[in-house]
Order: C-alpha cells, then structure tokens, then sequence
C-alpha cells in the first residue's frame, strides 16, 4: 500500500505529510519544533498539556491530535502563540510546587526547559496554590512526589499501554485532578525501577524519583543546562 | 574640566535568603570598577547602610518574606526605589524557604514547625526546651511570601543565584534605559 502523501504549511513553509499524521509529526519529520509536554515519542497522544497549541487555519487546536490535511495553513510561531505558551507554562508552575532549586530533575526536568525555551522570567499575576500532597516514598527503588506532578499523563499511557500494568491513572476531577497510584501506595502496586513509566525520559519533571541516582550527574552538566529543549537535531529531543 | 556624571543609586537588602545573590552581584569580579563609576550604593549591606539615604533608581531584593521585618525592608525598598527588582529564585518564588508552607498541614502549622525546629529534631542541642521569643525577635508569618505577593516588582532575575555575567548584563541594560529580555541561554532556575 502507498501512503499518500499531501502538503500543507506552517509559518509560510511548506512541508510533506502523509495521511494519518498529526501537524506536529509532520511538523517533527520536516524538522520544525512545536513546543510540547504531555506528547512523546512512543506514547499515544492525549493533546492535555496544550503547550503545543497552534493555529491551523486561524482556530487554535493542540497540533499532537490535530491531523494533518492538505493545505492547511498552521501557524506555529508568533507572538499570539507564544503567550498562550507562556501562561500555560506559567500556570503549571504556580499549580504545583515547582521549587528548581531543590528539586533533583532541575536541569533534566522539561517544564524548567520550556520555561528557558519561551524565556518566562517576569512577574506573573497568577497566585502559587502550594499543594500540599504527601510524598510516596513506600517503594525500594522509586519516590513519588506529586506536588511537582503536571498532569501529563505519560507515567500513566506509559504503564498501560507499554507496560501493560496501569500503575499510575488519573483520579479527580478539575483541579483537584492528579495522579494516583493502583493501590495504597507504590510499593503494593506491581511498579518496577524497570518500567518505562519510571525510565527518566517518561516522567519530564522531578515527580517520579529513581532512588539513588538523583545527582548522579551535576547540575550545570545536565541535558537541557547546555541546550534549548527543542534545538537538538530533528527527533533529538524525544529519543 | 571633568564632566560631572550623575550616577545612579543603588540599594539592596536580603530578606529570607542566604546572601548567595549578594555573592553572585560580586562574581561580576572586576566589571565592579566599572559598575562604581556609574552608580553609587545607597542602602546595603555592602556597605552596612541601614537607613535610605536619599531616593535610589534601582532596588535588588534577595529573598522571600518569611517574618515581619522582611515585609517593612520591602514597603521601604518600594516606597523608596524607582525600579525594584527581584533578584533569585527566593524572592520571585520563595525558593527555599517556601519549603516551609509545604509542610503547614496540621491544625497549627506554626506550631509544628518551631517543634520540630527547635524541640522535637533528633538533632539538635536545645536544653531548656524553649523555642525562642525574645521581643526582639521579628515575628514570623504565618507563610512564605515571595516579594510580588508583597510588593509591585517591576522586574525578575532568575537563578538560584543568578550568575555574575546574568546580573551584569541585566544591570547594564537597565542603567543604560534599554531593559530587555535575557539571552534564554543565560535563564537559569537552579
């Protein structure tokens, strides 16, 4: 069977896709970067985080579900777009306890990325909610501290999906929704330091903690210390 | 004859931080010489100053309020500043010290703390078993504010501290009128 393949633009550019692509693997395989969070590679789309918010013909959609269609016209970067980024950006670091400084995945940690990559560094007008959740620290190998927890839900796609285990689901709802555990804690869940919901590249903030390994390498030498998140090579930033 | 320059007035105060941004503002090492011609310290504890002088231009406020003396040290530094700048992650966000409210989840949160501070610590040498409160002590709130909970901050520093080279361009920009964004590649959180 051959693909058919279409084009469409984004920001003026025109690029190939092939039906059945979202905008933003489209947008991946013509090596344009669209900001995103809750979306990795490997991991069904969920389109929650909508840091990927683009424009395609003039409605804002989260370009990780959208799907690709011939001559689409998506804008990707502009002021707009970048402000809507920013806020929600913003606003997940005022939901949880976000405290870089104490926090193990600074450096690693996406959320911290993006903030560096739309240079959020001015005062906002949202209040810091400081949630006050208590940290699961049951299991040998892993700690949970939801508190840094944005909801991306890729722990839980990751678990279900990959490990088939559904470890990790979503419970509440608006803003008391959160990620909880199958089970009291996370030692009576079937969880193992092996599972691809625990390998560090699932979890993009410090939220699910590989015991031990926390400062096996120096802040300032960690990944996005000495790059933009987005700026590696094409598809480097999600392998 | 020598042109007269009008220098600008700097004051800075550290309220519930560690003294690391006061560090960070002397690793701009030897640009200071250049700093000191253009601009003159008003209230600070580089210079032990304890009292405003006279009006400044620029205020750089290291830390988050967590007693009473912190919120009347930042009402001055805004009363008496025309540009206040929050400098770390302290005073934007708390920063450490904000720890503090992540624990605050009994009936007497306060309470709990200076216990476990003071009386309850398996490490520490407190014989009398009596949390201080001395009247001269400044009485601590019952949460970490970060300045702009407090105060209008007109501009943010980032960085736990920030380092020299982010401060210096930040403060040359602005004494020469041209505030702008930082390089993202200096934005740094930790």
């Amino acid at each position: 069977m051959t693909e058919k393949k279409f084009k469409f633009t984004i920001d003026d550019q025109e690029i190939e896709a092939s039906e059945g692509q979202t905008i933003m693997q489209a947008a991946d395989d013509a090596g344009i970067y669209i900001p995103r969070l809750c979306d990795v590679e490997g991991l069904r789309h969920q389109g929650s985080c909508r840091v990927c918010t683009v424009t395609a013909n003039g409605r804002t959609t989260a370009s990780c579900t959208q799907p690709a269609e011939e001559g689409l016209e998506v804008e990707n970067e502009n002021e707009e777009l970048l402000n809507y980024r920013r806020d929600l950006v913003r606003m997940l670091f005022h939901e949880g306890n976000h405290l870089c400084p104490i926090c193990e995945a600074s450096g690693n940690c996406e959320l911290q990325a993006m903030a560096y990559r739309l240079s959020i560094t001015q005062p906002t007008k949202f209040p810091y909610l400081q949630p006050v959740r208590s940290l699961d620290a049951s299991h040998k190998d892993i700690a949970l501290d939801t508190n840094r927890c944005i909801r991306c839900g890729r722990c839980i796609r990751a678990s279900q999906d990959v490990d088939g285990k559904g470890v990790f689901g979503y419970v509440g709802r608006g803003i008391n929704r959160r990620v909880g555990v199958n089970g009291d804690n996370l030692a009576d869940t079937d969880a193992e330091i092996s599972d691809v919901a625990i390998a560090p590249e699932t979890c993009p903030v410090g939220c699910i903690i590989r015991k031990g390994i926390g400062f096996s390498k120096p802040i300032g030498k960690r990944e996005f210390d000495l790059s933009i998140i987005g700026d590696q090579p094409p598809g480097g930033s999600d392998d | 004859m020598t042109e007269v320059v009008q220098k600008k007035r700097i004051a800075t105060a550290s309220l519930a931080g560690c003294f690391g941004c006061h560090m960070s503002i002397l690793d701009i090492d030897e640009r200071i010489l250049e700093l000191i011609k253009v601009v003159e310290f008003d209230r600070s504890p580089l210079n032990d100053l304890k009292k405003f002088t006279k009006r400044c231009d620029v205020g750089l406020i290291e830390g988050g309020c967590c007693n009473e003396e912190n919120v009347h040290v930042l009402q001055e530094f805004r009363q008496n500043c025309d540009v206040l700048i929050a400098v770390g992650q302290c005073a934007i966000m708390g920063g450490l010290p904000v720890m503090r409210n992540s624990i605050m989840h009994s009936d007497d949160p306060l309470k709990e703390c200076f216990d476990e501070a003071y009386i309850s610590s398996p490490y520490i040498q407190n014989l009398n078993h009596q949390i201080p409160n001395d009247p001269a002590l400044p009485l601590i709130l019952d949460s970490v504010y970060s300045c702009v909970e407090v105060v209008k901050i007109d501009y943010q520093i980032p960085g736990c501290p920030p380092n020299g080279d982010m401060l210096w361009s930040t403060l040359t920009a602005l004494l020469n009128g041209t505030p702008e964004s930082l390089p993202r590649e200096l934005i740094k959180y930790d």
